[in-house]
């Protein structure tokens, strides 16, 4: 028996056990009551969520649904309602340190024994788990992977500016970016936001900068590296980007930049795979009328994210039954499948049925096989303030003329300035 | 003695009915002004803590070069706005004071933009400004090919923009100030001034601003107040950007609030708001008060 058979026999073994921890969680009287707080009200977002709610409802459960429009306003009314004593019991937040304090102050309950039923050590990808697993305990039932950073082209314009293949190399990157130009296409559809910006950085350091790079910095805090002439070539890339963009692009949402790869006027798009929704509501399908990769070549870093649900602290039986439930049905393979179709997003596990996944979502899982390709998101690394703080180190190097050393010094103030 | 008690009651009635006004005093603005001051010297991330940093959260608060861009920006788009609003407000209010056909419609019409949310009359400011979509391609297609306006997207001049859009909004709040002021000016003033031939501008100047000083320094503290709240306009047109071109301290505080979960640095930077505040409307309040007082002798 060879490593992957076993693999799946473990997982599928995995799978049983969730399966039938659905049916044990169940009461003796009347359903689970359980209010949910999350910010997926969009028409996809809230088809995604409506599954978790259905199969909660089939396995003995009562949904009830809160959701809050705008991801920050729906975290702050979840931590207000927190420190109000009236919590939700269950509450989205992103796969990343936004719930760290709330864990540290002891505010949420765990999900360990959720956890240890579902072969969340095995099934999981050591990304998330280190972001969900706070000193030996599980805090967060992870729902989907968000790859923030996709590059995707519109296969019209490519054509038009006659590319034949997807770059390999940031060098290619930039021969297309210079072929669009020459198109007289607009080659870089651009958001100018900050949280825009820092994306479509991330995608550069990543790629080009390399995971190594990455992880020094944004995880062990290494000041020493934000001065090296590494990072230096990174933020000077970055730069070069802005020759590529068009000058409606300060302020863009990134809905109206995906806008322009969707009609043609654009080549290429660097967003998170939430951009798929505005093709497919366009009628374009991935591989037809539009491309994705997520990096230059087959060894790219892959960049993981995504959503999660914590579990306020709660002594109540009936709630803490509730949250086992719904941690349980989430992750389950069955939701999970029926959830990333609608969301756009990747499964958590790989056991999951994958016919109704496009083949950008496909290619997703397939780098994700790879686990020295998966990188962590900035988010799941620092601090929210922290990333709030380098956002706008970025946007100032980027929209102002500054030189890269002057970004450099800002960026590893910034990094001195977080630590108490 | 009748009328003693009787005196003695309305008092004690007034004060009674002014106790919720108290309490909301006490309780909402004064009890959360300390307790913002409390936070801003402690470590607070996503919740208070109740630990002691002495000072860090401010020293922290001006090496920010976002917050002293805040800062910066602010003191510009604040003096821009107030003589803006109070220059244009002024001669609306001299232009409706002609006794002008159509006065109500007019005071409408001019006072109509405050009564809009900005966040709606924002984002048609961010279309109109939008070197795609807005003025610029318009006078380009007039057949102007070389006319550019994109001062939304030009990281010098964003900000002027803000304050375009927010005087557009506020003047005709100073307009219904002002022409108050206008028409409690007693008309013997004017026919004076004619017999001695005085010219009309110099009777503005010289007699009538004078004369408006308390209906100024109400547009005054208002239009103040409208400055260091700046928040809505800005996230309706530019969201601080490009860059950090049009950030003000409002939103920084805002952002450190929610988004970015340090409610210590926030705390401090809405003291350091305050301060401002207190600092500069303390005076202008004192000066109208004695004016007024001035005016009752």
């Amino acid at each position: 028996m060879n490593e992957a058979t076993r693999r799946t026999r473990a997982i599928a073994a995995a799978v049983l056990a969730t399966a039938c921890a659905g049916t044990w969680a169940a009461p003796p009287a009347g359903p689970l009551k359980a209010t949910v707080s999350h910010w997926w009200t969009s028409g996809g977002e809230s088809a995604a969520i409506r599954q978790f709610a259905d199969a909660f409802n089939a396995a003995g459960g009562q949904w009830i649904d809160q959701a809050v429009a705008g991801a920050e306003q729906s975290r702050a009314s979840t931590t207000n309602r927190i420190v109000g004593g009236n919590a939700p019991v269950a509450a989205q937040f992103n796969t990343s340190r936004q719930f760290r304090d709330i864990v540290d102050q002891g505010l949420l309950n765990n999900l360990d024994d959720v956890a240890a039923k579902g072969n969340w050590d095995r099934i999981l990808p050591q990304t998330i788990i280190d972001v969900i697993r706070i000193n030996g305990h599980y805090y967060a039932a992870p729902v989907d992977i968000h790859m923030p950073a996709w590059f995707f082209y519109s296969k019209k314009a490519f054509a038009q500016a006659r590319i034949k293949d997807e770059p390999r190399t940031w060098e290619e990157f930039i021969a297309t970016l210079d072929k669009l130009k020459a198109a007289g296409l607009i080659p870089l559809a651009f958001g100018g936001q900050v949280w825009q910006e820092k994306i479509v950085f991330d995608a550069v350091f990543a790629q080009l900068g390399g995971p190594e790079l990455f992880l020094k910095i944004y995880r062990d805090r290494d000041v020493k590296a934000v001065a090296s002439p590494a990072f230096r070539n990174v933020l000077v890339a970055f730069r070069q980007l802005r020759a590529y963009t068009d000058p409606g692009a300060p302020g863009r949402n990134w809905n109206d930049a995906t806008a322009l790869v969707v009609s043609n006027r654009a080549g290429i798009q660097i967003m998170g795979d939430w951009a798929k929704g505005e093709f497919s509501a366009a009628g374009q399908v991935a591989g037809r009328d539009f491309g994705c990769f997520p990096g230059f070549g087959v060894k790219a870093p892959y960049i993981v994210a995504g959503d999660a649900f914590v579990f306020p602290k709660t002594s109540k039986p009936h709630v803490v039954a509730a949250q086992k439930l719904l941690a349980t049905v989430m992750t389950a393979p069955g939701p999970q499948a029926a959830f990333s179709a609608r969301k756009g997003s990747i499964p958590i596990r790989p056991d999951v049925d994958l016919s109704q996944l496009d083949m950008c979502a496909r290619m997703g899982i397939a780098a994700m096989q790879d686990k020295a390709r998966q990188l962590p998101n900035a988010e799941m690394l620092v601090e929210p303030d922290l990333n709030g703080a380098l956002q706008d180190v970025l946007t100032n190097y980027w929209n102002r003329k500054q030189t890269p050393e002057q970004a450099q010094a800002a960026f590893a103030q910034a990094m001195k300035d977080n630590a108490w | 003695m009748v009328a003693i008690r009787k005196n003695r009651a309305a008092c004690w009635s007034a004060y009674i009915a002014l106790l919720p006004m108290v309490l909301t005093v006490l309780g909402a603005y004064i009890g959360t002004m300390l307790w913002t001051a409390r936070v801003s010297v402690s470590s607070a991330r996503i919740f208070p803590t109740g630990d002691f940093v002495g000072l860090g959260q401010y020293e922290r608060l001006f090496r920010n070069a976002r917050w002293l861009l805040s800062l910066e920006n602010l003191a510009i788009y604040g003096v821009l706005f107030v003589a803006g609003c109070l220059v244009l407000g002024f001669l609306l209010a001299v232009f409706i004071d002609q006794k002008v056909m159509g006065e109500g419609a007019l005071r409408t019409v001019f006072l109509y933009p405050y009564a809009m949310s900005f966040v709606a009359t924002g984002l048609v400011w961010q279309w109109i400004l939008n070197p795609e979509l807005g003025i610029q391609r318009v006078v380009r297609q007039l057949g102007f090919s070389d006319f550019t306006f994109d001062w939304i997207v030009d990281q010098d001049k964003a900000l002027y923009t803000i304050v375009l859009a927010t005087v557009w909004q506020a003047s005709g709040l100073v307009m219904a100030l002002l022409l108050s002021g206008l028409r409690g000016i007693d008309d013997e003033l004017w026919k004076a001034a004619r017999i001695d031939g005085i010219p009309v501008w110099r009777v503005y100047v010289s007699i009538v601003l004078p004369l408006l000083w308390p209906a100024l320094s109400t547009a005054l503290i208002l239009l103040f107040a409208l400055v260091i709240k700046l928040f809505d306009a800005v996230v309706a047109m530019t969201q601080g950007g490009p860059g950090t071109a049009t950030e003000v301290p409002a939103k920084f505080i805002m952002d450190y609030l929610f988004g970015r979960a340090n409610i210590g640095l926030a705390s401090a930077a809405s003291i350091v708001l305050l301060t401002t505040v207190v600092a500069i409307v303390a005076p202008l309040y004192y000066a109208r008060a004695k004016a007024v007082q001035r005016g009752l002798k």
